[in-house]
């Protein structure tokens, strides 16, 4: 999902035998539903994965801002630029909300922003994807934005209480996200031969990537077992893939496109959509750094926050400036 | 009394082309500004700014009286048609430049904004009254960053002083009048712009002096935007990409 | 990082409200800026009439387990609401 692979910091759950009283009475909170509060007692392990998972999540957030804010000036008309202006906005606040969450975990935004400007943190694969014709900006927001969803709406009910208090607000702005994606590519799917074109084209090159981002299948999963004990992790990826294809499926029929992997088929009996496993060397190679886009998205994070240095210096400046003047002037 | 519908038109466009063009400068910045609430503020403004456009340019396409629509006359026109004053093309340059220009525009805006609502045009009127709002807390906000990054590092106030020596020329087309903006007058329908110095003065010499900025004594001004005369060549890159699927694509709904 | 901006933590009051609300945090270098960065910020779809901000180091209470307020979407934004766009029925729940 927005966060692929996270590495659980221990490494496997405890049973009860082996928990102090510290840990027992913090299991008991989780299991009774009962959320955690950044001054609560918690174990390392807990906070440290915590903040390896809401950092990530928060990253994505804000490199995700770059493949659909490529179009921004190009969109085709003005509603459609405010729009995606707005969508793009949107998920710098997500990013920011998170960050606040993170925060509340002992580390500050700054550093693990340099975390990840140092690879020593990751975003979500999707986002080393490239966005090629106006209709990926539809397919982003109802494909990526909807697969994204399906993970937040399962997170709302995390343990921690910042991080699902994020998720509530975050899933409550991001429900007109997939929306106006879906209604984007509906123009285009019922639009001029060309624009048809560019809907499929969308489709077809997103549609695995769409899938891969809710990280590889649980039988090759590392670590859940410990993060669906603490509920930082609600479901699991199969679980939350299948949701999404099942939910997907019809909403591309009704398009009128051609379904980008053949082997999606309705099993009568499972009562799922089957469909093809995607590509997994291709993920892997996205995480290590080799995906389409990497190498320009870090570029463009890093460029931002080293061209903005100056600025955020000299407002500190003379923020710092002015108290003193002002307990001069007391 | 009837207006010249044709310079009623171009008083509309020279309005509207300038926040639509404006817009997109800033919309430029969406995933790339130097801290996250910054980010979110400036597309706050762009977002203003492309709604500003639509009223104006709406009502521009209704006085022209052709059945367009705003969408037309912002992806369907060439540069020789656009009338935004040139500050708003040129290159964002670095933040701070993009923040001062924002500063002399807002400037610019609440003041002509406060103008307007009392404009002998309901139409005019009506539009000025919701943009005055958002043009209010945009100068505020702009006017804060400027008097922050003037007063703030010793290499923030150099930017600073470097951006206002760049933009400051492009300053006093804003207050040219010609023709159209002696028929506005006239009409009662905007005033004539030669008659907003003075409080643009005020307003934009306390901001910079607060920023410990020093004004540029020339007194050049660029100009050839707001009559169309002669744009830089930004412009022409600015609609390339603005206008590209449109002008690809004809007569696509999107 | 000497010069990270001050966390600030904002609560605001809607125009139905009776009182402020704790609705999360940002960054500003003082607390004029705390207070536009919060319209920016936490405003986007709802008339926050009176924002507050505190700066997070003053706060010694626990963080509130309030739920998230409920935002209304602006009459000049309605394209940010789920419902501006029209899905067919036959797509099924979006």
């Amino acid at each position: 999902m927005y966060a692929q692979m996270i590495k659980t910091a221990s490494n496997s759950v405890k049973s009860r035998d082996e928990m102090s009283p510290e840990e027992a009475a913090f299991q008991d909170k989780i299991d009774n539903d009962i959320k955690i509060e950044p001054r609560d007692w918690m174990p390392e392990d807990y906070r440290r994965t915590l903040i390896r998972q809401i950092g990530q999540h928060a990253h994505s957030e804000v490199v995700g801002q770059l493949p659909e804010g490529n179009w921004i000036t190009r969109a085709p008309t003005l509603e459609r630029k405010m729009i995606l202006l707005a969508k793009v906005q949107d998920e710098a606040g997500h990013g920011l909300y998170l960050y606040s969450a993170a925060e509340t975990l002992g580390v500050s935004r700054d550093e693990m922003v340099e975390m990840l400007h140092e690879g020593r943190m990751k975003y979500s694969s999707i986002f080393n994807y490239p966005t090629l014709n106006w209709a990926d900006i539809g397919a982003v927001g109802w494909l990526v934005d909807g697969a994204a969803i399906v993970n937040q709406v399962a997170l709302q009910r995390t343990s921690y209480g910042p991080y699902s208090r994020a998720m509530i607000r975050i899933c409550k702005e991001e429900s007109f996200h997939a929306r106006q994606g879906y209604h984007a590519i509906m123009k285009m799917a019922f639009g001029t031969p060309e624009q048809k074109k560019m809907a499929q084209d969308a489709v077809n090159r997103l549609w695995f990537p769409a899938i891969m981002m809710f990280g590889p299948n649980d039988s090759e999963s590392t670590h859940s077992e410990q993060s669906m004990a603490w509920k930082i992790k609600v479901k699991s990826n199969d679980e939350l893939r299948q949701q999404f294809v099942d939910q997907t499926v019809p909403q591309i029929e009704y398009l009128g496109l051609d379904l980008p992997d053949p082997g999606i088929k309705w099993n009568e009996e499972r009562g799922h959509y089957d469909f093809s496993d995607p590509d997994w060397s291709e993920f892997f190679n996205v995480i290590k750094g080799n995906g389409p886009c990497n190498v320009d998205r870090m570029n463009a994070r890093v460029k931002a926050w080293e061209d903005g240095q100056w600025v955020r210096d000299g407002l500190m400046e003379h923020a710092r400036k002015r108290a003193t003047r002002k307990v001069a002037a007391e | 009394m009837a207006v010249d519908k044709d310079k009623l038109l171009q008083f509309l466009l020279r309005i509207g082309d300038s926040t639509l063009v404006l817009s997109h400068r800033v919309s430029e910045w969406c995933g790339h500004s130097p801290i996250l609430e910054e980010d979110i503020a400036l597309a706050n403004t762009a977002l203003d700014l492309i709604g500003q456009s639509q009223m104006w340019l709406g009502y521009a396409a209704e006085v022209q009286g052709e059945g367009k629509s705003a969408d037309d006359l912002a992806f369907l026109r060439d540069a020789w048609d656009f009338r935004n004053v040139l500050l708003t093309e040129l290159p964002n340059g670095d933040f701070g430049r993009t923040l001062l220009r924002q500063f002399l525009f807002d400037a610019f805006q609440s003041v002509l904004m406060g103008r307007l609502i009392k404009s002998s045009d309901e139409t005019v009127a009506g539009i000025a009254a919701k943009a005055s709002k958002e043009v209010a807390y945009h100068v505020e906000r702009s006017a804060d960053t400027v008097v922050g990054l003037g007063d703030g590092t010793e290499e923030s106030h150099k930017r600073m002083q470097q951006a206002l020596e760049y933009l400051w020329p492009y300053v006093g087309e804003m207050f040219e009048s010609d023709e159209v903006d002696a028929a506005m007058a006239e009409a009662g329908i905007a005033p004539d712009p030669a008659s907003l110095r003075e409080e643009y003065d005020a307003l934009v010499g306390r901001v910079l002096a607060e920023a410990t900025l020093t004004i540029p004594e020339g007194k050049f001004a660029h100009k050839g935007g707001r009559t169309g005369y002669m744009h830089t060549e930004h412009l022409g890159h600015l609609l390339a990409q603005m206008q590209w699927l449109q002008r690809a694509y004809p007569g696509c709904e999107w | 990082m000497k010069n990270e901006w001050p966390l600030w933590e904002i609560f605001i009051r809607g125009q139905h409200g009776m009182s402020h609300r704790h609705v999360g945090s940002l960054h500003a270098p003082d607390a004029d800026m705390a207070i536009k960065n919060a319209r920016d910020v936490y405003t986007r779809r709802n008339e926050g009439v009176s924002i507050w901000v505190v700066e997070a180091k003053h706060i010694s209470a626990t963080a509130p387990g309030e739920k998230g307020p409920l935002f209304e979407p602006s009459e000049s934004k309605v394209y940010r609401h789920p419902t501006f766009f029209d899905i067919p029925e036959e797509v099924g729940h979006m």
